[in-house]
């Protein structure tokens, strides 16, 4: 029955379809990762509002369900104002430069085994190379609007996410080590042998209790690195208004809020893929599948909100001092530890 | 015509306007984000070569490093463009001289040996073989020597970015009780005499 | 998959890991050095060249040994090069440590760091056999060379020329990898005895590599500093700290003549006929306008700057006179003339900037010819020793600086280039009137400036020996040469 469907389909499409097949994988991914940013800021609101002893927004729909979607036409109907003395071009660009590598990592991110838009070899090196490229819808923002806020945001975010770049890219090359592969699919299926799993209990051989410093690195890092609170004195509305996005109305602003969200449930999934064993089920008897990850995402999305609840915001120079004399150093130290332990006979990775 | 030599052509097509415009543009900050496409060109068509690990890493490190600080630099600098390029007329007619000479000179000597150069085969990589397993293999194992040296060169230039840029670390200002102390007031206070005004 | 894998022989490597090692040690150990002096940091620096000359001198085999798969190569020719560049090193370090800890912008640890990584770098392209480890180890020394010009960042004219210096420096680099590739591309390898060896067998595009080589040359040309790739030379020699001039004005030939030698003698030495002809117009006009501008000057340090010009025109003499029609025989004989006259020159230069550095004092240069007034009232033992070093300069008998001249003079007679040869005692002749100008300055006019000579013991007692070693090497030139011919031939 399916292979007559996709027999039919291919021939209606002829040699066009490989492209438009990986055109379908593409929304197949990206409409539910919109939805789900969508839906994360609902998950927010409310999270933060029970943190606060509060109910959150409660009156479009039931439970307050259709909220995001109000919230995004009102958006969407909002006039687009351009600051006099803005560069026009630039201004207008720098919201697509922002969403699009947000957007462009889900590309060899996997789901399941096997599951994923394209399956590279050097996976793990082309997320580095596209979340290293976010960085440039926010300083081209700032510089573009023509506002002395919107600059200061852009600097210090431009500092902040070259900084945390350093640490987490340390983080990223231990766990490579240890798989032996910059495979995403590879690094998750590395999990699930080891001491403990074969007793079962296979989240004990996930990589975040052997590297668990470098887990906490990149969980943090990773915090720092979408400008989340409590490192985001990128937007301080208490001391610059908003950063960077302090000129942006309408749909402009909205696709810099989409790239942060989607930024964060990219964070979460990499920190589930290497670290939490991706699709892996923590224990021998249950199956494996997309459901772990979901659950393992949703978990890491979760911590992201309960930091903004609880942390007050760093002052910009903790957070340099953060990143430079503590995290780097200490990766580099794990980083040797690993090494080293690898070569021992008492490696666990073999 | 092949779906890949659409796609090279589609991606030169963008690189050489790109480059251009690095040249011409007459903003700065459009200069550079002209240059970081430029960049992301080269890799994509590097990538259609099969050089994956190039592709990425000059993307990693030109686009997403080098360059944002690049731009950096760019958007706090003020320069007037225009008084820079005050000269250019002037100097176009010898400029232009000299380079049309460099290019047939180029051209005289290199003249047939390179026409045949768009024949030479990209040797196919074998399936199985990772192309960035190999590279990492090949630069731990044989070229280690220059690979070392290389990471020497980034530690000379760190040195020397950080002795030609820190001043030193104090900021801080604080009071030594020992000298104030030892202040007389003859070291604060000068006695002048003034010859008395007239007023008038 | 690791199998097929060797770790390399170290040994041969040993003075340049040892001084890697030194380096990244002293780095980390000048972080607890509170002295403004730095006395520690110079006294590990000065204890790790002479320990990098000690390992040189012990390891040193006589034989030619590839390693780090042959990419790095130790024959006599390097051992001996990379012991004289020690031994300059030492010396400049002791002449400019007075210097450095008067003035505060430069007394910081980093200067014998990067010093000493400047060395490294030297010694990687002495000892390369790879067009890219060569490569590396020119930008490792002049990547520290520029940020030691740039040292002294409140001055002006410093950085002024260590910007001038970093650019053309960088064209400089640009046009050498453009030879490289061309060279790659003609010969399908990076590595230097293979490039002989495939330009031996024939089969190679004569085209592509000849245009090739006129990049070479010139990538070289702009790191000896000859004629017309000379603009940098005089500002940044001018512009400079005088103890980083004095460096670059000595250690850096040395390995500049290595870079010569690994390039077109041993890599090229089949297109000897046409990097003849390149050089020999260099060397000319290097001779020509080196020794012409030099008259005009009023500051010793851009006096000098042009002199070195023109010596290494005159040392490049040698390089021509290789090969003539096809006959090799002479080869060996004109290629240590030029080694020769490339480390009498370093010798002879370090005892001159040295003088500079004797006469500074803190807020004060001394690096105008009007500073040398008068010296013989100040100091006759540092007069001579100034005269001893401009006379040898200039080539007058019998300081080394004449053997030297008189070697290559031997060599391009013997080739067959008379006029070349009337030109080079031409151009020597109008040169000796700028070198005999100093001395009529320090000997026959009033001093402008009565203040007693201020350097340290150590430092008198060093130029004395390096003013000395000058006239020695002058009455005794043979063993030095002798040194020279062997480590070629034992080499090539």
């Amino acid at each position: 029955m399916m292979d007559m469907l996709q027999q039919f389909i291919q021939g209606v499409f002829g040699p066009a379809w490989p492209v438009v097949w990986n055109l379908l994988k593409i929304v197949a991914v990206v409409a539910p990762l919109l939805l789900g940013v969508a839906y994360l800021t609902y998950f927010e609101r409310k999270v933060i509002a029970y943190m606060h002893v509060r109910i959150g927004p409660n009156r479009v729909g039931p439970l307050g369900l259709i909220q995001p979607i109000a919230d995004g036409l009102k958006l969407l109907l909002k006039e687009i104002i351009v600051p006099s003395g803005a560069d026009k071009w630039v201004y207008l660009i720098a919201p697509g430069l922002a969403i699009a590598p947000a957007l462009a990592a889900w590309a060899v991110v996997p789901f399941a085994d096997g599951l994923g838009v394209a399956n590279i070899d050097a996976s793990l090196l082309y997320i580095m190379a596209i979340a290293s490229m976010g960085v440039y819808g926010i300083i081209l923002a700032g510089w573009a609007s023509n506002s002395k806020y919107a600059f200061l945001g852009a600097m210090r975010s431009a500092a902040q996410m070259v900084s945390y770049e350093i640490s987490m890219g340390f983080a990223l090359v231990t766990v490579l080590m240890v798989s032996n592969s910059l495979n995403l699919t590879e690094i998750v299926r590395a999990q699930d042998h080891g001491i403990f799993a074969g007793m079962g209990l296979t989240f004990l051989s996930w990589n975040w209790l052997p590297l668990l410093p470098m887990f906490i690195v990149y969980l943090v890092s990773g915090v720092a690195e979408t400008n989340r609170a409590p490192f985001d004195v990128v937007e301080g509305e208490s001391e610059i208004v908003a950063g960077h996005m302090v000129e942006y109305s309408g749909m402009a602003f909205a696709l810099f809020f989409l790239a942060e969200y989607a930024n964060m449930i990219l964070i979460a999934a990499l920190t589930s893929l290497l670290f939490l064993g991706g699709w892996l089920s923590p224990v021998g008897f249950l199956p494996d599948g997309f459901f772990w990850l979901a659950a393992k995402m949703s978990f890491v999305l979760f911590l992201f909100l309960w930091f903004r609840a609880t942390f007050p915001r760093y002052r910009f120079d903790q957070i340099m001092r953060l990143g430079w004399k503590v995290f780097i150093p200490v990766s580099l130290v794990w980083f040797t530890v690993v090494g080293v332990w690898m070569m021992s006979p008492l490696n666990i990775w073999k | 015509m092949e779906f890949k030599t659409v796609v090279f052509y589609f991606l030169s097509a963008i690189l050489v306007y790109a480059a251009l415009r690095v040249i011409t543009a007459r903003n700065p900050v459009h200069a550079a984000l002209h240059l970081v496409l430029s960049f992301f060109s080269a890799g994509g068509v590097w990538a259609l070569l099969q050089a994956e690990f190039l592709a990425i890493s000059i993307v990693l490190v030109y686009v997403g490093a080098v360059m944002v600080l690049f731009l950096f630099v760019v958007m706090m600098l003020d320069i007037n463009i225009d008084r820079i390029r005050e000269g250019f007329w002037n100097y176009l007619p010898l400029g232009a001289v000299v380079g049309l000479l460099m290019v047939v000179e180029m051209g005289a000597i290199l003249g047939s040996q390179y026409l045949g150069a768009a024949e030479a085969q990209v040797p196919q990589t074998a399936a199985g073989v990772s192309n960035v397993k190999e590279l990492g293999r090949l630069l731990f194992t044989e070229y280690v020597y220059p690979f070392e040296l290389a990471s020497v060169i980034l530690l000379v230039a760190l040195i020397a970015a950080i002795v030609l840029t820190h001043r030193g670390a104090k900021k801080t200002k604080y009071t030594d009780p020992a000298k104030q102390v030892f202040v007389k007031a003859a070291d604060r206070i000068r006695v002048l005499q003034m010859p008395a005004e007239k007023q008038d | 998959m690791l199998t097929n894998f060797v770790i390399p022989d170290l040994l041969p490597a040993a003075p340049e890991l040892f001084i890697l090692a030194m380096a990244c040690v002293i780095l980390i150990v000048d972080l607890f050095v509170k002295s403004k002096a730095r006395t520690l940091t110079f006294a590990l620096t000065q204890l790790t060249l002479v320990g990098c000359a000690a390992i040189t001198y012990m390891t040193s085999t006589g034989e030619i040994t590839y390693t780090f798969s042959n990419m790095f190569v130790d024959d006599l020719m390097a051992d001996l090069l990379k012991l004289f560049l020690d031994l300059t090193v030492i010396v400049v370090l002791f002449y400019a440590r007075g210097y450095i800890a008067e003035r505060v912008s430069m007394a910081k640890g980093e200067f014998y760091v990067l010093v000493l990584l400047a060395t490294l770098g030297m010694m990687v392209m002495i000892s390369a056999n790879h067009l890219l480890t060569l490569y590396l180890g020119l930008e490792m020394m002049s990547l520290s060379v520029y940020a030691m010009v740039a040292l002294n960042r409140d001055s002006t004219q410093a950085t002024e020329a260590a910007m001038k210096y970093f650019v053309l420096g960088a064209l400089a680099s640009g046009l050498l990898l453009y030879g490289i590739s061309m060279v790659y591309g003609a010969t399908g390898t990076l590595e230097i005895t293979q490039v002989a060896q495939a330009l031996a067998q024939g089969a190679v595009n004569k085209t592509i590599l000849v245009f090739g080589l006129v990049f070479l040359v010139a990538g070289i040309a702009f790191k000896l500093g000859v004629v017309p790739f000379h603009m940098w030379i005089p500002d940044v020699y001018h512009g400079a700290p005088t103890p980083v001039t004095l460096f670059i004005a000595s250690a850096p030939k040395l390995a500049a003549f290595a870079m010569v030698i690994r390039l077109l003698v041993n890599g090229l030495f089949f297109l000897a006929p046409d990097w003849q002809q390149m050089l020999m117009i260099l060397a000319v006009l290097s001779m020509a306008i080196g020794n012409l501008a030099a008259i005009a000057q009023t500051n010793i340090k851009r006096m000098l700057a042009y002199s070195a010009i023109s010596h290494m025109g005159f040392m490049l003499l040698g390089m021509v006179s290789g090969v003539v029609g096809g006959d090799a025989r002479f080869a060996l004989n004109a290629y240590s003339s030029s080694m020769f006259y490339m480390v009498a020159y370093v010798i002879t230069s370090v005892a001159g900037f040295g003088m500079i550095l004797l006469l500074a004092r803190a807020g004060f240069e001394a690096d105008s010819l009007d500073d040398f007034k008068g010296l013989n009232k100040r100091s006759p033992w540092f007069a001579s020793m100034m005269m001893v070093v401009m006379l040898s300069m200039a080539g007058i008998p019998f300081f080394v600086g004449f053997f030297a001249k008189f070697a290559v003079l031997q060599a391009v007679v013997a080739a067959g280039y008379m006029w070349l040869a009337i030109a080079a005692v031409l151009f020597s002749l109008i040169g000796a009137f700028y070198y005999l100008r100093v001395v009529k300055l320090m000997y026959f006019d009033a001093p402008l400036d009565e203040t007693p000579i201020a350097a340290g013991f150590d430092t008198k007692l060093l130029l004395s020996a390096n003013g000395l070693a000058v006239a020695l090497l002058g009455l005794f030139p043979q063993t030095l040469m002798y040194l020279c011919a062997v480590a070629l031939v034992r080499s090539l």
